[in-house]
C-alpha cells in the first residue's frame, strides 16, 4: 500500500526544514532559553542561601548582643557590690579610726587628769607642808604659853594631820 | 422532526464543508433539493467511495483544499516541481493537474485517481511508449507545506524569548516568556535530564526539544480542519522516517566506546561472539529502535485521522444506505463522536510527543553509559 511507502519528495523537504529549524534553534534558540533559566534558578538559588546565612548571622548578633548585655548587667552588679563592700569597708574602717582617735583622746585625757591629779596631789602636799610649818610655828609660839593646851593642841593637829594623810 | 433533521443537516454540512469533504448527494438530497442536479453530476452514479474519500484526506495533496463551493473546488494551488525521464525539471502550479477531467492530461502530467492501482493520488507521466511511469517529484505538497508553516511557527514561536532572553537574562519574564519556560521545562526537567545522565543532556537537548515540539504542533495543527492547518504531518511516512533517522543519528553518532564495546564486542560466552550471532542481533537492535519510533508516531497519528475520517465518511454511508433521515442522525452521532476523538487526538498529540522524545532521550541516554555507572547499576 502506498501509504506505508515513504515519498522521496516530502522526505527532501522534511530534511531541509527541520534541518534549518534544528540549526537554528540550536544555536539561537534553546541555549538562551535553558541558560537564561539556569542562570535565574541559580540566582535564586544563592539568593536564598544568602538570605538564610544573613538571617544566622542576625540571629548569631542577636546571641552576642544578648551575651554582651548579660556581660555589663553582671558587671554592673558587681560594680555596685563592689562599691558597697568599699563603702562599708570605707565606713568601718573610719569606725575604727575614728574609736581609735577616741580612745588616744580618752587616754590623753587621763593622762593629763592623773598628771594633773599628780600635781594637785604635790601642791596639796606643798600645802600641807606649809600648813604643817606654819603650825608648828604657831605651837612655837604658845608653847611658851600653856603647857597643857599645848600638848592638847599637839594631838588635835596630829589627829588632823592623820585624817589629811589618810 | 422535518425542521430538526434539517437543522441537523446543517450543521453537519458547515462542519463539514470546514474539513473540506465533497458533499455526499444523499445526505444533502433531502434538505437542500436545488443541490441535487450538481452533486449527481459531480458523484455521478458510483455513489460514496469511502476509501478514496478517507485515504485522500489522510494522505498528501498536490493542492490544499480549502472548500467546496457549488461544485467548485476552492485551494491553494502548490508547486508541482518534477523530473521526469524525457522532459526533464517541470516545474508548474498543481491548478493545472488537479483541474483535469479523466482522461486529459497536462505536459503529458496526471493525478492518478485513488482508486488506480499504480500509485493512486500521485503525479504520474504516460511516456511516448504509452506507459504510465511515476517522475522523481519533490513537489511542494500539502504536508511540505504543513512541515514547513509548523518550523516557521516554531521559530516565530520560540526565537522572540531566546531573543529576550539574551537580552537581560535576569529581568522579569512576560507572561509569554513564562509559558515558553514551562514548556521548555517541562521537556526538559520532564524527559531529557531523567533519560541523558549528567551533564551530557545539554548536548543532546536542542535536538530533543525540537524535535518534541516539532511533533506536538504539527500533531495539534493536524486536528484543526482548515487551511493553513489540516495536514497530516506526522501521521505521513516520509516525515516520521525522517525524524526516526535523526535520532538513530544522534544515538549512534554521538555513542560512547562502551556503547559500542556492548553492540560490538558484549559480555556473552565467546561461542556467541565467535560466529557473530550477538553482534548482528545487536546492531538489527540499533536499527529496531528508530524504526518503531517511526512506526509508533505514523501509526497513532494516521489512526486517530482516520477514525475521524470515517466517523465523517459514516454520515454519507448511513444517508446512502437508508435515506437522508438516518444520514442527519448519524451526523449529530458522528460529530458528538469527532468531538469527542478530537479530545482523545488531543490527547494522543501530546502523549505521541512526549513518547518519541523520551524514547529518543532514552537511547540517546543509553548510548552515551559509561561502563562505571553500569556497574554500580549492576550492583545495585
Amino acid at each position: 500500500m502506498d501509504l506505508f511507502l515513504p515519498e522521496s519528495g516530502l522526505v527532501i523537504w522534511m530534511l531541509i526544514a527541520f534541518g534549518i529549524v534544528f540549526l537554528i534553534l540550536a544555536k539561537a534558540g534553546w541555549p538562551m532559553i535553558m541558560g537564561a533559566v539556569d542562570k535565574r534558578n541559580k540566582h535564586i538559588a544563592d539568593s536564598l542561601h544568602a538570605a538564610e546565612e544573613a538571617n544566622a548571622s542576625l540571629a548569631d548578633i542577636e546571641k552576642r548582643s544578648k551575651e554582651i548585655l548579660a556581660e555589663t548587667q553582671a558587671e554592673q552588679i558587681k560594680i555596685l557590690k563592689e562599691s558597697q563592700d568599699m563603702k562599708t569597708q570605707i565606713v568601718e574602717e573610719a569606725k575604727a579610726q575614728a574609736r581609735l582617735e577616741a580612745e588616744k583622746i580618752v587616754a590623753d585625757a587621763r593622762l593629763r587628769i592623773e598628771k594633773e591629779q599628780a600635781e594637785a596631789m604635790d601642791k596639796v602636799k606643798d600645802e600641807v607642808v606649809a600648813l604643817s610649818v606654819s603650825i608648828a610655828e604657831k605651837l612655837l609660839q604658845r608653847e611658851l604659853d600653856d603647857k597643857q593646851a599645848q600638848s592638847d593642841y599637839i594631838e588635835q593637829l596630829i589627829k588632823n594631820n592623820n585624817r589629811i594623810e589618810a | 422532526m422535518n425542521k430538526v433533521i434539517k437543522y441537523c443537516s446543517l450543521i453537519a454540512l458547515l462542519t463539514l464543508s470546514l474539513v473540506g469533504i465533497s458533499f455526499g448527494q444523499d445526505a444533502v438530497a433531502a434538505p437542500e433539493p436545488e443541490s441535487q442536479p450538481i452533486e449527481a453530476e459531480k458523484e455521478g452514479s458510483k455513489g460514496f467511495d469511502a476509501k478514496s474519500f478517507i485515504f485522500s484526506h489522510t494522505g498528501d495533496s498536490y493542492c490544499f483544499h480549502i472548500t467546496e463551493i457549488k461544485g467548485e473546488p476552492i485551494c491553494v494551488w502548490l508547486p508541482v516541481i518534477v523530473k521526469s525521464k524525457e522532459q526533464g525539471w517541470c516545474v508548474f502550479s498543481s491548478k493545472h493537474v488537479c483541474e483535469l477531467k479523466e482522461g486529459e492530461t497536462y505536459r503529458n502530467f496526471f493525478i492518478q485517481p485513488m482508486d488506480a492501482e499504480f500509485k493512486p493520488g500521485k503525479l504520474v507521466e504516460i511516456n511516448q511508449a504509452g506507459e504510465i511511469v511515476r517522475p522523481f517529484d519533490i513537489s511542494f505538497t500539502k504536508n511540505a507545506f504543513g512541515v514547513f508553516f509548523c518550523c516557521a511557527f516554531l521559530l516565530a514561536f520560540f526565537l522572540p524569548a531566546a531573543r529576550k532572553y539574551k537580552k537581560d537574562p535576569m529581568a522579569q519574564p512576560t507572561k509569554y516568556q513564562g509559558m515558553i519556560e514551562w514548556l521548555t521545562s517541562m521537556v526538559l526537567d520532564g524527559i531529557i535530564k531523567p533519560s541523558i545522565q549528567g551533564d551530557k543532556y545539554k548536548k543532546f537537548a536542542p535536538y530533543l526539544l525540537t524535535v518534541f515540539f516539532f511533533i506536538f504542533f504539527n500533531n495539534l495543527f493536524g486536528l484543526i480542519p482548515f487551511f493553513p492547518f489540516g495536514a497530516n504531518v506526522t501521521g505521513n511516512l516520509s516525515i516520521t522516517l525522517v525524524l526516526a533517522l535523526i535520532t538513530y543519528f544522534f544515538v549512534n553518532a554521538f555513542g560512547t566506546k562502551h556503547y559500542w564495546k556492548d553492540i560490538l564486542w558484549p559480555d556473552v560466552p565467546i561461542f556467541l561472539k565467535a560466529i557473530p550471532l550477538m553482534p548482528i542481533i545487536e546492531l538489527i537492535s540499533t536499527i529496531t529502535k528508530p524504526f518503531a519510533l517511526m512506526i509508533r508516531l505514523f501509526a497513532n497519528i494516521l489512526a486517530g485521522h482516520i477514525i475521524i475520517m470515517v466517523l465523517m465518511a459514516l454520515i454519507f454511508i448511513i444517508g446512502g444506505m437508508y435515506g437522508a433521515g438516518m444520514g442527519g442522525a448519524m451526523a449529530i452521532i458522528s460529530i458528538f463522536m469527532s468531538i469527542f476523538m478530537t479530545a482523545l487526538e488531543m490527547l494522543v498529540a501530546y502523549i505521541q510527543a512526549y513518547v518519541f522524545t523520551m524514547l529518543s532521550a532514552i537511547f540517546i541516554g543509553l548510548a552515551q553509559e559509561e561502563p562505571e555507572t553500569k556497574a554500580i547499576k549492576t550492583t545495585k
